[in-house]
C-alpha cells in the first residue's frame, strides 16, 4: 500500500481509495442482506413446513400443534384470558417469581462466592458439601418447597433462587480466585485494608465472571418459577401450560412457550446492557472488533 | 510524613525522618517446601544495608531470590530466619511508607489512569478532592496530563509504566522497591524511563531497591550495586558507584571511562555466577 501511494499520482490514488471504499461498503451491505435473507428463509421453511405438514395430515396437529392454531390460541389467551385470571396477570406472576428469585439467588451467590473465595479455610471446610449439594438435582427441591410453603409465590421464588444461586456462586468463587496476584500485592503494599481490597480489587475483578453467569442464570430463574408452578400453583404461566396439557391443547403449550421466550430474550437484553455498562473498561473482544473485509 | 499533604509543592525536605528510610537486611534466610516435600533454600544469610535516600541496585542470575528478598522488605512475606529492619523497626507486616513497582502490570484494568493513581491516597484515607489534585499533579509530572480518563488497555507499555510510577510515587514513599520495572520494555523506552525515574527520584529522594538483569542499567542508576549468587541466593559482593550526581541522561553516562571501569569490575564478579546458573539450568534441562 505504501509503495503504490508513493509511486502513483495523488488524484488517481484518491479516486482509487474512494472506489475501494464504496466497493467495501457494497460488499458489507450485500453480506448483511444475505444473512437476513437466510434467517427469514429458514424461519419460513420451518414454520411453513410445520404448517404444511399438519395441514396435509402427514403430521397430526392434535399432538404437535399447528402454527396458525398457536397464533389463534395466543390471540385468544391475550383477549379472553384463562380460567384463572387474565393472561397478563399470569405472565406477571411468573415474571415476578423469576425476578425476585433471580435477585435473591444472585446476591446470595455473589456474597457467598466472594466470602469463600477470600478465605481458604472456609473454602476448604465447605468445599465438599457445596459439591455434594451441587450434585443433587435441585429441581426436586420444588416438591419440598411446595409441601413446606404452600402453593403461593414463595416456593417458586425459592426454587428459582436455589437454581440461580449455584451458578452465580461458582462463578463468583472462581472469579475471586483468579484475581491477579500482582495487583493484590500492589494494593496491599499501598496500604489497602481487607475491605478496600474486596471493594476495589476482588469484586471488580470477579465481575467479569459474575456477569457472564447472569446470562444463563436468568434462564434458570424462569425454569425454577415454571417448574414450581407446574408442581402446584394458583396462577402463572406454568399453570397455563399444565392446564393446556391436561386439556390436550398443544397449541396452548406452544403459545405460552413463545411468551416465555420473549420474556427471557427481554431479560437477556437488559443483562447485556448491564454488562456493557459495568464492563466498559474492557478492551473490545476480538469478535467485536471491526470485521475484516 | 508531614510532607504528604503538600505533594504539589515539589522537592520534599529531606529532614522527614532521615533514619526512617534506612533498610537493614541482616542474616535473611528463606526456605520453601517444594511440592515434592523437600526443603528448598531460596535465600541464605543475605545481609546488606541501604542508606536513607540511597539508590541500591541488586543484580544476579535468574532464580537467585532477588524478588523473594523484596517481598520480605515490603512485608508481603516473612523470613525463615534473620530480619529486615526499616528505620530501625523490624518488618513484621506490610511496611508503611513503602511503594512497590512490579515487572508485570499491577494496574487495575477497570480503573481509569486517574483512578489508578488515586489508589494510594484513597487507601490511606486522604480526602477525595485532595487526592485528585495530587494525582493530577503526579500524572503531569510523569508526562501523562490529558490521559486521565483512559483505561490501561488503551495505553502503550511505556505509558502504563509511567502510570505505575506515578501510582508508586504519589504516596511519597520512604522506600521504593522496584522489581525489574522496565524489564518488559524495548531498549529505547527503557532508557527514557530510566532517565525520568532518576529525575523523579531526585525530587523526593526515597531509598530505592532496584532489581535488574541489566548491569548497565544498574551502574547507570545506582549508588550501590549488590551482586547476588544463586541457589541458595546470597550476597557475593557490594560495589559503591561513585559517578557524580545528578547523572542526567542514562544513555550518555554509558560512555564515561569511570562507568566502563565500574561496569567491568562488577561484570567480572557477576559473570561466573551467571555462567554457573546457566550451566545448572542447561544441565537440568539436558
Amino acid at each position: 500500500m505504501s509503495t503504490t501511494s508513493a509511486v502513483s499520482p495523488a488524484p488517481v490514488e484518491g479516486s482509487a481509495q474512494l472506489s475501494a471504499r464504496t466497493a467495501a461498503r457494497r460488499a458489507r451491505r450485500r453480506r448483511v442482506a444475505l444473512v437476513w435473507a437466510g434467517r427469514i428463509g429458514l424461519a419460513v421453511l420451518v414454520i411453513g413446513g410445520w404448517q404444511a405438514f399438519t395441514t396435509w395430515g402427514i403430521v397430526d396437529p392434535f399432538f404437535f400443534g399447528q402454527p396458525s392454531g398457536i397464533a389463534k390460541r395466543l390471540a385468544d389467551l391475550f383477549r379472553h384470558g384463562t380460567e384463572f385470571g387474565s393472561f397478563y396477570a399470569n405472565i406477571w406472576t411468573t415474571i415476578q417469581e423469576a425476578l425476585v428469585g433471580f435477585a435473591v439467588g444472585a446476591v446470595a451467590g455473589v456474597v457467598f462466592g466472594v466470602a469463600l473465595g477470600q478465605s481458604r479455610f472456609l473454602a476448604d471446610v465447605l468445599g465438599p458439601y457445596i459439591k455434594m449439594v451441587n450434585a443433587i438435582p435441585r429441581i426436586v427441591l420444588g416438591s419440598i418447597f411446595i409441601v413446606a410453603f404452600g402453593i403461593g409465590v414463595l416456593p417458586k421464588i425459592l426454587l428459582a433462587a436455589v437454581l440461580v444461586f449455584f451458578i452465580v456462586f461458582f462463578n463468583a468463587f472462581q472469579g475471586v480466585r483468579e484475581v491477579d496476584r500482582n495487583i493484590l500485592a500492589n494494593a496491599r503494599v499501598l496500604g489497602a485494608s481487607q475491605l478496600q481490597i474486596i471493594r476495589h480489587v476482588t469484586v471488580p475483578s470477579a465481575l467479569t465472571w459474575i456477569i457472564a453467569s447472569l446470562h444463563s442464570a436468568f434462564g434458570f430463574a424462569i425454569v425454577g418459577a415454571l417448574v414450581g408452578e407446574v408442581l402446584g400453583a394458583q396462577s402463572g404461566l406454568g399453570l397455563v401450560i399444565k392446564t393446556a396439557q391436561n386439556n390436550f391443547d398443544p397449541n396452548g403449550v406452544f403459545a405460552t412457550m413463545l411468551v416465555i421466550s420473549v420474556i427471557v430474550l427481554g431479560a437477556e437484553w437488559l443483562i447485556g446492557k448491564l454488562e456493557h455498562r459495568l464492563l466498559a473498561w474492557r478492551p473490545p473482544a476480538p469478535s467485536e472488533a471491526s470485521s475484516a473485509l | 510524613m508531614a510532607s504528604r499533604n503538600d505533594a504539589a509543592v515539589g522537592p520534599v525536605a529531606e529532614k522527614a525522618g532521615q533514619d526512617s528510610a534506612r533498610v537493614e537486611i541482616s542474616g535473611l534466610t528463606k526456605r520453601f517446601l517444594t511440592p515434592a516435600g523437600e526443603v528448598f533454600t531460596a535465600l541464605q544469610d543475605v545481609s546488606f544495608t541501604v542508606e536513607p535516600g540511597q539508590f541500591c541496585a541488586v543484580v544476579g542470575p535468574t532464580g537467585c531470590g532477588k524478588s523473594t528478598t523484596l517481598s520480605m522488605v515490603s512485608g508481603l512475606d516473612r523470613p525463615s530466619e534473620g530480619s529486615v529492619r526499616v528505620g530501625g523497626r523490624v518488618v513484621d507486616r506490610v511496611t508503611d511508607g513503602v511503594s512497590f513497582m512490579f515487572q508485570a502490570d499491577a494496574l487495575l484494568p477497570w480503573k481509569t489512569v486517574l483512578g489508578n493513581v488515586l489508589m494510594g491516597p484513597v487507601f490511606r484515607g486522604v480526602p477525595k478532592q485532595q487526592a485528585q489534585v495530587s494525582a493530577r499533579d503526579w500524572l503531569r509530572r510523569v508526562g501523562l496530563a490529558g490521559f486521565e480518563d483512559r483505561y490501561p488497555h488503551q495505553l502503550s507499555g511505556g505509558m502504563r509504566k509511567r502510570v505505575a510510577m506515578a501510582a508508586a510515587l504519589i504516596n511519597e514513599p520512604r522506600i521504593l522497591i522496584m522489581d525489574e520495572p522496565f524489564g518488559a520494555l524495548d531498549v529505547q523506552t527503557k532508557a527514557i524511563m530510566s532517565t525520568e525515574l532518576l529525575g523523579l527520584w531526585e525530587q523526593i529522594r526515597p531509598s530505592v531497591i532496584f532489581i535488574t538483569h541489566d548491569l548497565d542499567e544498574a551502574v547507570a542508576l545506582a549508588d550501590r550495586v549488590v551482586v547476588m549468587t544463586s541457589s541458595p541466593g546470597s550476597v557475593k559482593a557490594v560495589f559503591d558507584i561513585d559517578l557524580p550526581r545528578p547523572r542526567g541522561s542514562v544513555q550518555e553516562i554509558r560512555f564515561q571511562p569511570r562507568f566502563i571501569e565500574l561496569q567491568h569490575q562488577i561484570w567480572d564478579s557477576l559473570r561466573e555466577e551467571v555462567e554457573r546458573a546457566y550451566a545448572r539450568t542447561a544441565g537440568g534441562t539436558a
